[in-house]
This record gives structure tokens, C-alpha cells and sequence, in this order.
């Protein structure tokens, strides 16, 4: 093992965008859930965008009432509970992952109930050991995370909390304050799903947040196509796709691998 | 007989925060924060305005028919023989239940806030309909998601949300019952926050949505309070009111939780019975229900070992989350209130009880209600006195009935 492999948690977030921006490029967090459409596909199509060198990952772990998530991811997180899909079979995941020599950051992403039933500071503990570097909870707004960010400090995990095009001044400076690794920077008002276009006035909002904070901003929902990602080169320093590579992993891990790679040669 | 249509300032919850003690809370996309931070905003402004009252008031006398009466359950109270039963008529409000209440407070508010689209979620259809009137009668649009099992086995209210306007958007994910309708929603309101207002129907969800839900059901219980008065001499002994989110259990508590000897006792849905495991007990079945996170509020919820939500079962919409309103997890806490369930079957029975020994049908949600005075009542002596909430009637839940019911009648 090499030095490198080692560096986890805030740290290795750190680093990322570092390289990114060293190579003047944002960054490219794809989103995939565990146990779509079944555990081994799963993992298969997180290594095959590993091996295409997307910069990181945002690991789903399915909840049954995924209530800022569209159709696409809903249908896949339903899948896979049927499938049995667990927390702890998300957290034996990220760890099978890094023994499979998977590099890049992983953020775990799921919604507040599943991580209180298992405990937040034994998640968070859980969470490190097997290999995860923060976690994203799109249902916890700083004002209601402070067991989280307590548990994610003394890990040195990130804890992502998000801003959204709704967001005010005063919402900004919050988030700024409490942010840690990165911003997750909702595009539009709506859930998550491949839209046609990005929103128009993208680029005042992106204009508010930088205002305030030098953190690393990372947009998602609603990004899917190259014409996307050309878009968001310079403007933020990072992007997340989810529902699109989603529908390609209804089809085969070689479909999002393709996907995947598509977008990596577009930056 | 009141002048007071919305009570505040009887208690400190929620803080400043949201809060019920440990319960409560705001655990919601960012998106739709600074929407509960105006929504908040503009909630104690309208309540601080006495032309708000004023008109609310004179809503709730002129269109709701406000004050419902209080009958004397006098045959239903000698039958059982023990203590004295009075009802608090919630179902003779116009639409049939006491959800009106606050669907006129709520859409009246959103007039003032100049948003034109109306979105609610519901269960039994009643807070459905109700919200479907608000809006016909203040001119505003109206959508209102509701779960497809809920939809077939409330048909008479789709029909009546449709005739008075509103859309209705059949929910077909997860158990397709009131939870996933409030999923839809407040995917709706992440969606169109900027100019839409989300009528939410219980006292659940994000705050404000439980304090504000409270006060404009608060009116039942400050009526009720001078009514028993007037009529039994003397305030209650215990009030019993069933509880699904528990707006109408709030409503009518909240005017005596300082009268520190009235008992106040919340009924759930045991389904097909505690041990079947399928049910709506938030609170009598810790086997499979503990504190958690659901649709923005901090409180008991159903769910697996994993923190997966489970499916809920109760013959009535109405009662079938899986969650239950923060406040009254914190009066449990307090034991400032008590909770119990009564099952599927024993709700049919009241049902049928109350039909023939006094001429009212009620909801089946309240129907839970009358179960447990059927029980607790034997128990009291003869100058006790019980005030059950009857928070709706029973027309929606003819079909349901005559399903389970069928020849036996």
C-alpha cells in the first residue's frame, strides 16, 4: 500500500479537489445506490467508474421514504430493500470496495431515520472503519445536526449539508459556518432526476454562495449530459450525477462505466 | 359563546425551535427552509392581526357552523352504566369533520400570503375535502395527493374533492396510504415552493406545522370546555379523542391541559390487534415502533430494526401513519396524557354501537374513540364524566362497512 491510501475523511475530500483544480477541472462525484439492481451489480458499477477515474462517490443507502429523491432514484433504493438491502450491508460495502482497491472518496448518502436507528455515533464510528470519508443527509439542515457533527468531527469524517436555490442570505452564512469538505449545491427547486436543461439563473446563485465562502461547492440534481458538465467547467467544483447513471445501471455496469467515462472526457 | 377561535399562549411548546422537549423539529430538505421560515413568520403576524381573527371567526360561524353542540349520550350512558358520556359534535362542522377547522386557517393564511396553489396530502379523504372547500370558497387552486388504497376505500370523498374543484393525484409508491401521500407532497412543495402552499393536515410534519395545526383546532377544546360546563355542571373527568397524526386529539386537549384533573386519553389503531404486528400504535408496540425521524418531525415511528418504515394497518385512513404528532409524544412524556388502542374489530362494534343507541354515525377514525369509552365507561361510577371528541361522521366509510359488516346487518 502506498502512502496515499491511507489519507481518509476530510482529508482525502481535501485532496480532491486540490487535484481537481490543479488540473483546472471540476470534480465528478457520481451517485450510486447499494443493492441496485442487485448487490453484485452494485459494486460492479462502482468499480467500473472507479476504473474510469471519476473523482469520487456518493454511496446510496436506500431509505423506504426517500422524500428528496424523483422517481428514479426512489424506484432503485425500493429495489434494493426488497433485495435486503441494510445499513449494514451498505457499510460491508464501502469496506468490500476499498478491498477491492477502490481509491476514491466515498460520501455515504441516506436520510436521518435508518442512521438513528443504528446508532449515530456507531454509525459514524462504523462508517470510518469501513473506509467511508463523510456522510450526506439531505433531511438534516445544520440546525438539527449536531449529534452528527459531533460524531463526523471526532472521525474526521465530513458531514455535507446542502444550499439550494431558495436559500438566503442568512441560510448561506449558516451553511457556510457549519460546512465542512464541501457545499452540495441543489441546481433547482425540485428532487433529484436527469433534467434537459440547467437551470438559467445558475450562475447568480453560484455567485451568492461564493460571496461568503471559499469552501468547495459541488452541484447536483438535474445534471446528465455532457452538454451539462462543458456547462459547470469553472462555475463550481464539483457536480454529482445520479438518476442518470441510475437508469444505466438498470441496464448493465458496462452501460455505466460508458456513461461514466463519457463524462470524464468531457472535462 | 367564545370569541376565542384560536388559543395561544396556554403553553411553551414548541421553543423557538420547534421543539416539544425531546420531540418535534425541522428535518427537512434545505430547500424548503426558508418556506417554513416565512411560513412561520407569517403565521404569528396573521395571529397578532385582529383582522385575521375576525375573519377566521366570522368563517368559522358563518360557513363551518361553529360552535358544534355537545350532545348527552343519555341512552349510550345508561346501557353502559357507569359514567356519564357526552360527545363534542366535530361531525356536524360543514364537510363532516373537524379537519375544516384548520384547512380555513391554513387556506385563509395562504390568501394573505398571496400564494394561489393550494397543495394537501390525505388520508381518510376528510382533510381532502376540506381543504378542496377552502380553496372553492377563497378562489384558489387546489391539488391534493392521496395513496390509491386510500382512494378506493374512500371513494365518496375523491368524488367530492373532484366536484368541488380540486385535482387529485393518486399516490401509487410505497404502501400507497397517507404517508406516501405526504411523501408526494412535499416533493410538490420542494418542486413549486415559490408559489405554492402546502395544507398540511395534522399536527405533523416540520414546524410550524404542529403548533400551527393545534391552534386552529384549538377552538374544539375551548368550546367544549364552556359547553360541558353548561351541561354537566362541572368540567370532565377524562376525555378520550382517537389520534392518527392527532389534530383532533390536539384540538381538544389543549384547552384543559392545565385543569390538571381531567385525564386526557388518546386512542390509536390496533389493527388487527397489538400482536399481529399490523397495526398503527406508535406508542403501545415498541416492537416495532421507537423514537425516529418521519416527514420532518422527531417522534415515535414504525419501523424495522434497519429504520426502514413499516407498512401501517387500520380499517380507518384516518389513524393508518406510521407516525404520530410531536406534541403528543411530549404529553405522553409528560403523562399529561395517556395512550391506548383499540383494535379493527372493536371500532366496527362502536360504529355499530353508537348508530343504533344514539343516531349518529361516526367516522370509523372516531369510532376508535367510542371504543374506548365503551370500555372505560362500566368502570366509572355514575358521577363521572366523560367527553369524547366526535371528530367526524361516518357517511365516507359506508362502503367500507357494508364490506365488513355485510349480512350481519
Amino acid at each position: 500500500m502506498t502512502e496515499q491510501t491511507t489519507v481518509r475523511g476530510l482529508d482525502a475530500l481535501n485532496a480532491l479537489f486540490e487535484g481537481a483544480k490543479k488540473e483546472g477541472r471540476s470534480a465528478f462525484l457520481p451517485y450510486f445506490p447499494i443493492g441496485f439492481p442487485t448487490y453484485d451489480d452494485s459494486i460492479a458499477a462502482i468499480e467500473a467508474m472507479a476504473s474510469v477515474g471519476v473523482d469520487g462517490f456518493e454511496i446510496g443507502v436506500p431509505f423506504s421514504d426517500p422524500l428528496a429523491d424523483g422517481p428514479t432514484i426512489q424506484e432503485a433504493t425500493q429495489i434494493a430493500l426488497k433485495n435486503g438491502i441494510t445499513v449494514r450491508k451498505c457499510l460491508a460495502a464501502v469496506r468490500s470496495l476499498r478491498e477491492k482497491g477502490v481509491q476514491q472518496p466515498m460520501m455515504m448518502m441516506s436520510y436521518v431515520n435508518p442512521l438513528i436507528a443504528y446508532g449515530v455515533n456507531e454509525f459514524v464510528t462504523d462508517a470510518k472503519a469501513a473506509g467511508a470519508d463523510g456522510l450526506i443527509i439531505p433531511d438534516l439542515p445544520p440546525e438539527e445536526a449536531v449529534m452528527f457533527a459531533e460524531a463526523c468531527q471526532r472521525e474526521n469524517l465530513a458531514l455535507i449539508f446542502f444550499l439550494a436555490p431558495t436559500s438566503n442570505e442568512k441560510r448561506i452564512e449558516l451553511v457556510a459556518e457549519n460546512a465542512t469538505g464541501f457545499i452540495y449545491v441543489v441546481s433547482l427547486t425540485g428532487i433529484t432526476g436527469a433534467r434537459d436543461q440547467l437551470p438559467e439563473d445558475l450562475t447568480d446563485f453560484i455567485g451568492r454562495i461564493r460571496a461568503k465562502t471559499a469552501i468547495p461547492l459541488v452541484l447536483g440534481f438535474g445534471i446528465s449530459t455532457p452538454a451539462h458538465v462543458r456547462q459547470l467547467q469553472g462555475l463550481v467544483d464539483g457536480f454529482i450525477v445520479g438518476s442518470a447513471l441510475v437508469r444505466a445501471g438498470k441496464e448493465s455496469a458496462e452501460k455505466v462505466r460508458h456513461l461514466a467515462q463519457t463524462l470524464r472526457q468531457t472535462m | 359563546m367564545t370569541d376565542t377561535y384560536i388559543q395561544t399562549g396556554l403553553t411553551d411548546v414548541p421553543d423557538e425551535r420547534g421543539y416539544y422537549g425531546e420531540f418535534g423539529g425541522r428535518f427537512v430538505p434545505e430547500t424548503i427552509i426558508p418556506a417554513l421560515d416565512e411560513l412561520e413568520s407569517e403565521y404569528k403576524k396573521a395571529i397578532a392581526d385582529p383582522n385575521f381573527h375576525r375573519e377566521f371567526a366570522h368563517l368559522q360561524k358563518t360557513y363551518t357552523g361553529r360552535p358544534t353542540p355537545v350532545s348527552y349520550a343519555k341512552r349510550l350512558s345508561e346501557q353502559l352504566g357507569g359514567a356519564q358520556i357526552y360527545f363534542k359534535r366535530e361531525d356536524l362542522a360543514h364537510t363532516g369533520a373537524h379537519k375544516i377547522n384548520n384547512a380555513l386557517g391554513q387556506a385563509l393564511l395562504a390568501k394573505r400570503m398571496g400564494k394561489q396553489r393550494i397543495i394537501a396530502e390525505t388520508g381518510a379523504g376528510q382533510h381532502g375535502v376540506a381543504s378542496a372547500t377552502a380553496s372553492a370558497m377563497l378562489g384558489l387552486d387546489c391539488i391534493v395527493y392521496m395513496g390509491e388504497v386510500d382512494m378506493e376505500r374512500q371513494k365518496p370523498n375523491v368524488f367530492r374533492m373532484k366536484l368541488m374543484g380540486a385535482e387529485v393525484r393518486g399516490v401509487s409508491s410505497g404502501s400507497r396510504t397517507l404517508k406516501d401521500a405526504i411523501n408526494e407532497a412535499m416533493r410538490d412543495w420542494v418542486t413549486n415552493v415559490r408559489d405554492t402552499f402546502y395544507l398540511l393536515g395534522s399536527a405533523l410534519g416540520p414546524h410550524p406545522y404542529p403548533m400551527m395545526v393545534r391552534d386552529f383546532q384549538s377552538v374544539i377544546g375551548v368550546e367544549a370546555r364552556v359547553q360541558i360546563v353548561e351541561m354537566a355542571g362541572r368540567l370532565p373527568d377524562t376525555i378520550i379523542a382517537c389520534v392518527g397524526g392527532g389534530s383532533n386529539a390536539i384540538g381538544i386537549f389543549h384547552a384543559f391541559r392545565d385543569d390538571d384533573d381531567v385525564e386526557l386519553i388518546g386512542v390509536e389503531a390496533a389493527g388487527y390487534g397489538l400482536d399481529s404486528g399490523k397495526h398503527a400504535a406508535r406508542f403501545s408496540d415498541p416492537k416495532v415502533s421507537r423514537l425516529g425521524v418521519l416527514q420532518g418531525t422527531r417522534s415515535y415511528v414504525m419501523q424495522d430494526d434497519d429504520g426502514q418504515i413499516i407498512e401501517t394497518h387500520s380499517i380507518s385512513a384516518g389513524l393508518d401513519y406510521a407516525s404520530v404528532g410531536p406534541e403528543h409524544a411530549y404529553l405522553r412524556s409528560m403523562e399529561r396524557a395517556f395512550y391506548t388502542a383499540a383494535t379493527d374489530a372493536e371500532a366496527l362494534a362502536a360504529f355499530r354501537t353508537l348508530s343504533e343507541m344514539e343516531g349518529i354515525i361516526p367516522a370509523l377514525e372516531s369510532a376508535h374513540a367510542v371504543a374506548e369509552v365503551i370500555k372505560r365507561a362500566p368502570t366509572m361510577p355514575k358521577d363521572k364524566v366523560i367527553l369524547v371528541n366526535l371528530s367526524g361522521r361516518g357517511d365516507k366509510d359506508l362502503d367500507t362497512v357494508i364490506r365488513e359488516l355485510g349480512d350481519s346487518l
